[in-house]
């Protein structure tokens, strides 16, 4: 539907000649800003919906509760992909989670997945990907933060957690009442919606910038540009990647159109999604944030664990796709 | 009326005190705007996502940019 959209306008309303590069370049351009604006007002407003009945704190007790029975990590690596992630709250969380009695690994769980998996990554692939290609990736961000919350759960780290954390988790401080952060009823649906919409202006021009990138990639260039250095065949090409993936802090917003094109332009998915998931999931500024609260080995640990999972991952997606 | 904003220094909670303040304005109020950015002064209010409203000693929201007319709605009911 966009596309006969985006066809009409560049071909019938313009007159563009299908055969230049400039009419290929608008064309991706409309369809994709199309698509991805729609799916992203979609995707926004049934996460807020979601985070309206189930906040922070809900998940925490829920978690603390000892219900799950071991089902602690997988619990909270789904609401670290469900919650939204602002990078200034990561701590606040990881605190709070400790301070609720959550034990690290867990923790680890929910900080893994909370800003690797997030509805604007989601809506972005689903547009420009395929549902496949999104429950793949939504799957194996979710599997990561489990497995590898247990894993460094089992491995003695809270020792390297700054000895002030454990000060202020130990004191058993209420939770900040449940009903400052909701609002009453009746403004559900408008907050649901505003909040959606903020985000959307938020990430707006990143969106469109990357999209404009990607669409200039598609029309001007030119197909299999790229395997000659990152082709499967390349037993490197999923590390290199991945490793200068990691210090960038890009919006997801903005860096998903453009692999998008580069991936129709001879990059293998498998390496161009590992490359994402290390742009998203692992960052420069969280790496400066987490180091008040973590000694800089557990960090290393953390980020290298989460780098290499990534990396595994993504020659795994190579020879799936 | 003593209102604290919660906030590490992102860009969200460098908005909650901007509305906040404009929120106080409108309604010409008079009240105390301290910004927090300490951690540990943060945590002691047993709060998880930020930025956070505090007025007098009482969390009144968390996790949330709102409108500057919700916040009016807000500080008006407080006052």
């Amino acid at each position: 539907m966009w596309e006969s959209i985006a066809h009409t306008i560049v071909y019938d309303w313009i007159g563009m000649n299908p055969a230049t590069h400039t009419a290929a370049a608008l064309q991706f351009f409309l369809h994709e800003t199309l698509k991805i604006g729609f799916l992203l007002l979609i995707v926004t407003h049934l996460m807020g919906v979601i985070n309206a009945l189930f906040p922070v704190e809900r998940v925490r007790r829920l978690i603390a509760s000892g219900k799950l029975r071991g089902g602690e990590h997988l619990v909270a690596a789904v609401f670290g992909a469900v919650t939204p992630f602002c990078s200034c709250s990561s701590i606040p969380l990881f605190i709070g989670f400790l301070q609720g009695g959550i034990p690290l690994g867990v923790t680890f769980s929910f900080l893994i997945t909370s800003p690797l998996v997030n509805e604007v990554a989601l809506a972005l692939f689903l547009g420009l990907f395929g549902w496949k290609v999104t429950l793949v990736y939504a799957l194996s961000g979710i599997l990561l933060g489990t497995v590898l919350g247990v894993a460094l759960g089992k491995l003695g780290l809270e020792r390297y957690v700054e000895d002030w954390v454990w000060e202020i988790a130990r004191k058993k401080v209420a939770a900040a009442s449940g009903e400052g952060s909701r609002p009453p009823v009746r403004d559900l649906a408008r907050a649901v919606s505003r909040e959606a919409f903020g985000i959307m202006r938020k990430i707006g021009p990143y969106v469109l910038a990357g999209v404009a990138v990607g669409a200039f990639i598609h029309g001007f260039v030119p197909t299999g540009f790229f395997e000659r250095y990152l082709s499967p065949s390349n037993p490197l090409g999923v590390p290199i990647s991945v490793l200068v993936a990691v210090p960038m802090y890009a919006s997801a917003s903005g860096v998903i159109p453009v692999v998008q094109a580069l991936v129709a332009k001879g990059i293998p998915l498998g390496t161009a999604m590992a490359f994402m998931m290390g742009v998203v999931g692992l960052s420069l500024p969280e790496a400066l944030i987490l180091k008040k609260v973590m000694h800089p080995r557990l960090l290393g640990v953390f980020f290298g664990s989460v780098a290499a999972a990534i990396i595994l991952l993504g020659y795994t997606f190579n020879l799936i796709f | 009326m003593t209102i604290k904003v919660l906030g590490t220094g992102c860009p969200n909670c460098k908005r909650l005190e901007a509305h906040t303040r404009e929120a106080l304005g409108r309604l010409n109020l008079e009240a105390d705007v301290e910004k927090v950015e300490d951690l540990p002064s943060i945590m002691s209010y047993g709060v998880m996502s930020t930025p956070a409203l505090v007025i007098d000693e009482q969390v009144v929201l968390y996790g949330r940019v709102p409108s500057v007319r919700d916040l009016e709605a807000l500080l008006q009911a407080r006052n």
